[in-house]
């Protein structure tokens, strides 16, 4: 059973077509890159896979659960998926730790403890787990966006999906941050992700998707979709982005 | 016959100080829940909702508090309850505080970043569990140095109940004076005990936002 499943989803913002009928699926283990111009529907298709915007046809399945529009169905939904911004967005009343344990603890009813241990795992997967008692606005960009990831890998998801998470950072930060990546794909988790680091993409993803005017316009294996695009569009795109 | 300022006189005064607490405490709690809707109301998904929150405090903020006094005083009465002053005087004071605690609070929770909202919802928290545990604890910082500027207004401005015959502190010094005539002495005391009680209320303020602002740099 695929863990994503996407099938004619259609998104509109008023009159405007966004998403013109998505067909995709994420198997477990699997990395997938999105790629494509600004404004070709990337982040808004992760964005309606865990439910922040609502789909005007279609079907969305995570872990073989349909996501309907309730707010129970979306909760539901959402325990299951991941999700990281290009902007960390920490809570920054809280720390570091606090951060992390939140969710586990209000949302899925863990004692003090477990979410400790598991605030703590996760801290140590993005490599920072001496920052328990941190606060957010003390660490670097690139911290705090691990500490994001790690916020959201404490939910235990069956999915992570990325949206350009290193895009507000400087060039010396984002390095730590793909690592982090890496390693977590490297460890199994199933990752959706958007983003402009081809190199990246090539090297980690297994499938790279790339999306052209709300379609996904062509797809394959990383490898060959950058080495050898079928569609002139994909061409263009990646000769316009690797000059 | 002229009286002097002694000590009786001061012990009233002082003791008349105990209505404008009454009414200032009263006027929080109940003003401040009715104010704590308002400002959640106001922040609500639902239209109709939101409009009918807007529509509350534009109306609190537009009418004189004098108007409400009135209003709640032979509104009241005239509906067929019969109460103490000091009960229209409460309501009054709660249904003022209540305009402009909403709108402080709602101004606050609207300045807490929408990506907070976007985030929390993220980690598959209820609309309750954001407020809880996200959005009121930094909105809370905010509030704070409105919401005491506010509580600091409504102890002086319960003196306005005065007019429907509560003997607060402003009234009792009137009183007082009208037989002593030492205005400097009799207002001079009550400018003091007025003072006493805003003072520590602001001293209290600036500790709360130390603490609020513990660990924090932004
Ligand atoms: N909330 C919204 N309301 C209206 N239009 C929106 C909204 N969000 C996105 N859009 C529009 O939808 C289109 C796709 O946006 P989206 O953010 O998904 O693109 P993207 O591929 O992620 O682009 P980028 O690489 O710039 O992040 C854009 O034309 C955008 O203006
Ligand atoms: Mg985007």
């Amino acid at each position: 059973m695929p863990v994503v499943r996407v099938e004619g989803v259609h998104k509109r913002f008023g009159a405007v077509e966004v998403l013109k009928g998505i067909d995709l699926t994420v198997e477990g283990g699997q990395v997938i890159a999105i790629i494509g111009r600004s404004g070709s529907g990337k982040s808004t298709l992760l964005r309606c896979i865990n439910g922040l915007e609502q789909i005007q046809a279609g079907r969305i399945e995570v872990a073989g659960h349909g996501l309907d529009a309730s707010a129970k169905g979306l909760r539901d939904l959402r325990k299951d998926v991941g999700i990281v911004f290009q902007s960390y967005n920490l809570f920054p009343h809280l720390k570091v730790g606090e951060n992390i344990m939140l969710a586990p603890r209000v949302v899925l009813g863990v004692g003090k403890a477990e979410a400790r241990r598991r605030a703590e795992a996760a801290l140590a997967e993005v490599g920072l787990a001496e920052r328990f008692e941190a606060w957010p606005d003390n660490l670097s960009g690139g911290q705090q966006q691990r500490v994001a990831i790690a916020r959201s890998l404490a939910m235990q998801p069956k999915v992570m999906l990325f949206d350009e998470v290193t895009s507000a950072l400087d060039p010396e930060l984002t390095g730590e941050v793909l690592q982090t990546m890496e390693r977590l794909a490297l460890h199994g988790m199933t990752m959706l992700l958007v983003t402009h680091e081809m190199a990246f993409a090539r090297r980690v993803a297994t499938t790279t998707v790339f999306m052209h005017q709300g379609r996904i316009w062509e797809q394959g294996p990383s490898e060959r979709i950058f080495s050898a695009p079928e569609t002139p569009e994909l061409r263009q795109f990646l000769g316009g982005g690797l000059k | 016959m002229i009286r002097e300022f002694s000590q009786s006189e001061f012990l009233f005064i002082l003791a008349s100080a105990r209505w404008t607490l009454l009414l200032t405490v009263l006027a929080l709690l109940l003003g401040g829940v009715l104010g704590f809707v308002v400002a959640i109301a106001r922040a609500s998904r639902l239209a109709p909702v939101r409009a009918l929150a807007a529509g509350w405090i534009g109306m609190i903020q537009g009418i004189p508090v004098l108007m409400l006094l009135f209003l709640s005083y032979y509104g009241l009465s005239l509906a067929g309850f019969d109460m103490p002053p000091v009960f229209a005087a409460s309501v009054s004071m709660a249904i003022y505080a209540s305009g402009y605690l909403g709108e402080i609070w709602r101004g606050a929770i609207q300045s807490v970043a929408w990506q907070q909202w976007e985030a929390s919802a993220a980690l598959a928290m209820s609309r309750a569990q954001q407020y809880r545990y996200v959005v009121l604890p930094q909105a809370m910082r905010i509030a704070v140095p409105p919401t005491v500027g506010f509580i600091v207004q409504l102890v002086k401005n319960t003196s306005i109940v005065s007019i429907i015959g509560v003997v607060e502190l402003a009234r009792a010094g009137n009183l007082i004076n009208n037989a002593t005539f030492q205005p400097f002495k009799v207002f001079g005391t009550v400018a003091l005990i007025y003072f006493m009680i805003c003072w520590p209320i602001s001293l209290l303020a600036r500790r709360l936002e130390g603490k609020l602002n513990a660990g924090r740099t932004g």
